[in-house]
């Protein structure tokens, strides 16, 4: 439903311009926040932990066990109950429950910071909330590549025990694949897709909310497995080695399910609110490329993280509970693990592209000061790669010893994904004919995404091919692959989109000299260090290995040089994001791009409620160049303008 | 050079464009084919490798002129169609173009049917090109004379086994040149995978499945043998090193091997495709008898009716 009134609520309870009716508020370290979840997750955990062991004690087969997983598991579900009650998640439903009235939620209010450690149903708390988060899981999963360069400068283990480098690298993958699901569409999506659709709020503020609040849990736990040994799988945690591992798998599973739960309710949210929620005028037909791009992750992620969610279950039931899922044995089957992890696992990497796509493509419009070329070809490209993505998952079993007549199909398949793919470089490139091309740091970042991304996917077709996938298949050559695609692709455009939207999200402008230093610095050594990993993988070094052959020692010094220096770059942008928001402040409040994008009208940050009137939106948000073109939206509509809009809404 | 050209002079971009992109493209892939082509791995030990290699260069020779296109573009782009310092002002509002748009589909769409099919034969005429086909494999090579090679995979070492010289079982992989091998590989607890890399020969080594890849060996010399699928602890220190010898070698080697290991091939389990190594009929005595645990060694109790 499209929200029609003017003065309407942006909260539950929230009043639109009346002056709010607030309750007394109580000292802060008496309100719930996070010092509060913690607590409660802490209780949660001793709580579950002694639960666990009073069940399983009456079993044999668990008592006896070298590690009892059962309490682990049991701790870590009560401890994240504990931290969301901690949170205050749950107060107003009891409250509901027990009849008794709802006060409204007024955690967003309030100029300081402590709205950000509070469980907020504001859209735009939970973007910056979810934007500072991200960037501390991406740093600490760097620190991890770090690590993992260090240990290989040399060809036998010189630094980390062979364990202590398969919990690195383990922990590594983790977690930037679980940041990576949420990374543009946590803080940019949450934040910017009511702004850009012309709503005041989102679907389910609440559920969107709870998608945050459970990342910080999910990688603490994470983390945590650190502690009891870490775990053995890397990322994909194949059965069955992941039956057999010690107890630090379980923080492996348990985290991530529950990353897994939180896309879901993020995606599910945000597909609600752009498909409800978008202003009158706003049709399908004028959606932003990344509002599309966000409405194909978010279906995608609807469609692929439970698979995950499941997964992650029956490793956990086959750990605690002693079923059978994947133990060959007993009549389970590893590659059924192998099936539904990569179910979730293909459309995974491309709810890794897709947000990229729709950054980079609502960027070059901006600064070549033209319209997108193909606007339907670029939409359609996210449609196509969005579908065909649930189609191609066994190319990642090409050797696993699958139905052989398969490999053909999948090999089609796989290969099919990049003509929608080839559209977006398509769009990019019409975009850029004749163009009046402003290089700017988010432009900067645009292209090299385009770039890297090109190597990505030149070297996808690569893979997908059976005979050349033979020997690439599980060495450095895939690695260099998707590093090229999720990091060279995504992290670029995530960049891009921090340079280009932080004006807009907190009013304050990143320093641009250091942003230019930035993007140098990570481009030349980001090709620097993943550049010869193609080259070593098909000298055949294997993935997550510590030991490999003399002769590649140089190659691999090379890159872990480089990769020292590319987290060099990091800081640099760490730097900038610390001075710029916190010490320097150099104020944005207007429309610094002269963008048409309608998120760009109101002005830096937007007001509490978006907007003061639902909009009218007139235009496209790519009509640059065009003298003929309306307004984007008209921000003040006369009363009685969008009953006669929502009228002729059908056809839209 | 530079965009100092009056716009009624406007030079023709796309003619030129295509003609840097024709002339970078037909000198770049020739000197990939010829120079680099020769060296791309695995190189040309065995049958699979050479396939493996050709269709690498083959796949190049396209990836080529797309890297070369996209690039050359975007330099293109920002050398002629940077905004001046102080210019405001828009670009043309070019919303699209139907012909552009509707070639690149249509070519885009023929290169990629034309990989798959290529890579479909590929697959059918050379034996499945050294990857795992799975228990029954669809492309077997044509003759009666194929060398069995049971591959075991267990954390965190490599055996080989040959099954028509009596099963006996080694860690020296040695293989003949010229005959058609036939690798079964297994494992007896996670999941790894075999991987012969100048044989151009992988495939997965899972519980409980036999896992089957074909090649020929055309050239003597050494083969890498290393664990691609990771497979805990020592993962990185899983390989193994197996030699191609000459027919007639091979041989006296095999059958002498065959001799000398004939009284530890007897206390081995029976050649068989798969293993049960939680199941040892012998030990599970033992443990029983000794009270150390109810269910035989194995996951369920035997005497459990509810066993699956």
């Amino acid at each position: 439903m499209i929200e029609i009134e003017p003065g309407s609520v942006q909260q539950p309870g929230g009043g639109g311009d009346e002056p709010r009716q607030q309750p007394r508020q109580r000292s802060w370290w008496l309100r719930p926040a996070m010092h509060t979840a913690l607590i409660g997750a802490v209780l949660g955990y001793v709580l579950g932990h002694w639960l666990g062991n009073y069940f399983a004690s009456g079993y044999q087969q668990i008592a006896s066990a070298d590690s009892s997983d059962f309490p682990i598991v049991l701790g870590y579900g009560f401890a994240v109950i504990g931290w969301l009650a901690g949170l205050g998640v749950f107060n107003d439903l009891i409250l509901q429950m027990l009849g008794k009235p709802v006060a409204a939620n007024t955690n967003h209010l309030g100029g300081g910071l402590g709205k950000y450690f509070r469980y907020s149903l504001d859209h735009k708390v939970v973007g910056i909330q979810y934007l500072v988060a991200m960037v501390g899981y991406f740093l600490t999963g760097g620190l991890f590549a770090m690590l993992i360069r260090a240990e290989l400068l040399s060809p036998s283990y010189h630094l980390l025990t062979a364990s202590a480098y398969l919990e690195v690298v383990s922990e590594h993958g983790t977690m930037m694949m679980m940041m990576m699901t949420s990374v543009v569409m946590g803080p940019l999506g949450n934040y910017l897709v009511p702004l850009m659709i012309g709503s005041k709020r989102v679907a389910f503020p609440r559920v969107e909310a709870l998608s945050f609040w459970l990342t910080p849990c999910s990688f603490i736990i994470l983390l945590s497995s650190v502690l009891m040994g870490g775990f053995p799988t890397g990322w994909t945690g194949y059965a069955p080695l992941s039956i057999q591992a010690g107890a630090g798998m379980d923080g492996y599973a348990f985290a991530f399910g529950l990353m897994g739960i939180s896309a879901t309710l993020a995606a599910f949210n945000i597909v609600v609110t752009i498909i409800c929620y978008r202003a009158p005028g706003m049709r399908w037909s004028r959606l932003p490329m990344f509002v599309w791009s966000m409405l194909t992750t978010g279906f995608l992620l609807i469609l692929a993280a439970p698979v995950l969610i499941g997964g992650m279950y029956m490793i956990l039931t086959d750990r605690t509970a002693q079923t059978g899922f994947f133990v060959n044995q007993v009549g389970g089957s590893s590659y059924l693990y192998e099936d539904l992890f990569w179910f979730f696992g293909h459309p995974e990497v491309y709810i890794l592209a897709l947000p990229g796509f729709g950054i980079v493509s609502e960027i070059i419009p901006v600064f070549c000061r033209k319209p997108l070329f193909g606007y339907k070809t670029a939409a359609a490209g996210m449609l196509g790669v969005a579908i065909l993505s649930f189609f191609v998952w066994q190319h990642h079993l090409f050797d696993s010893g699958m139905d052989p007549d398969m490999r053909p199909l999948f090999m089609l398949t796989t290969e099919l994904i990049s003509i929608p793919t080839g559209f977006i470089y398509l769009v990019a490139m019409g975009t850029f004919w004749k163009a009046k091309i402003r290089l700017t740091v988010p432009m900067l970042f645009a292209l090299g995404m385009y770039v890297n991304f090109l190597f990505g996917g030149v070297s996808g077709v690569f893979l997908s091919d059976v005979p050349v996938d033979t020997t690439s298949h599980g060495s450095f050559m895939v690695l260099a692959h998707f590093h090229y695609t999720i990091m060279g692709g995504l992290i670029f455009a995530f960049m891009a989109g921090i340079y280009y939207w932080l004006p807009k999200m907190m009013g304050i402008r990143l320093n641009e000299k250091l942003g230019k230093w930035h993007f140098w610095t990570m481009f030349i050594f980001f090709n620097s260090t993943f550049m010869p990993l193609f080259v070593l993988g098909e000298l055949g070094m294997p993935r997550r290995v510590f030991e490999y052959a003399r002769n590649l020692e140089t190659l691999n010094d090379w890159v872990s040089i480089s990769a020292f220096c590319l987290g060099a770059s990091m800081l640099i942008f760490l730097f900038n994001f610390v001075m710029s928001t916190l010490f320097w402040r150099e104020r944005e409040t207007g429309n610094p791009w002269r963008a048409r994008g309608l998120e760009w009208q109101v002005s830096s940050p937007p007001p509490p409620d978006n907007f003061a009137h639902i909009p009218v939106v007139l235009a496209g948000p790519y009509e640059y160049g065009d003298p003929n073109a309306l307004p984007v939206a008209d921000l003040n509509p006369p009363a009685g303008v969008i009953s006669g809009a929502l009228a002729g809404a059908g056809e839209a | 050079m530079t965009a100092e050209t009056a716009p009624d002079q406007e030079p023709n971009h796309g003619a030129r464009l295509l003609s840097m992109w024709l002339l970078l493209s037909a000198s770049c892939d020739p000197l990939f084919w010829f120079l680099a082509g020769p060296h791309i791995p695995p190189g040309r030990m065995s049958s699979s490798a050479a396939t493996q290699q050709t269709d690498f260069n083959v796949l190049a020779m396209i990836a080529i002129p797309v890297v070369i296109g996209v690039l050359l573009y975007f330099g293109y782009a920002l050398t002629y169609w940077r905004a001046k310092d102080g210019d405001d002002t828009d670009g043309p509002p070019i919303h699209g173009n139907a012909k552009i748009q509707v070639t690149w589909m249509a070519v885009t769409t023929a290169l990629v049917l034309f990989l798959a099919a290529f890579g479909t034969v590929e697959l059918w005429t050379q034996q499945g090109a050294g990857a795992g086909e799975g228990p029954s494999p669809i492309w077997k090579p044509d003759s009666s004379n194929i060398l069995e090679v049971q591959v075991i995979g267990q954390q965190w070492a490599w055996t080989f086994r040959y099954p028509q010289f009596g099963g006996f079982e080694t860690t020296a992989l040695v293989l003949p040149e010229g005959q058609p091998i036939q690798f079964d590989v297994t494992s007896l607890d996670v999941i790894h995978s075999f991987w012969a890399y100048q044989l151009g020969v992988k495939a997965d080594a899972n519980p409980g499945v036999n896992n089957v890849a074909y090649t020929t060996a055309k050239q003597l010399g050494q083969v890498t043998v290393r664990c691609s699928e990771l497979c805990g602890l020592w993962h990185g220190a899983m390989y193994d090193y197996g030699k191609v010898v000459t027919a007639t070698a091979f041989q006296s080697w095999a059958r002498q091997s065959e001799v000398q290991l004939a009284s530890i091939t007897r206390m081995l389990p029976p050649f068989a495709l798969t293993y049960d190594p939680t199941n040892v009929p012998v030990l599970n005595e033992v443990l029983i008898k000794l009270g150390l645990t109810s269910a035989g060694g194995g996951y369920y109790n035997s005497n459990d009716l509810e066993q699956p």
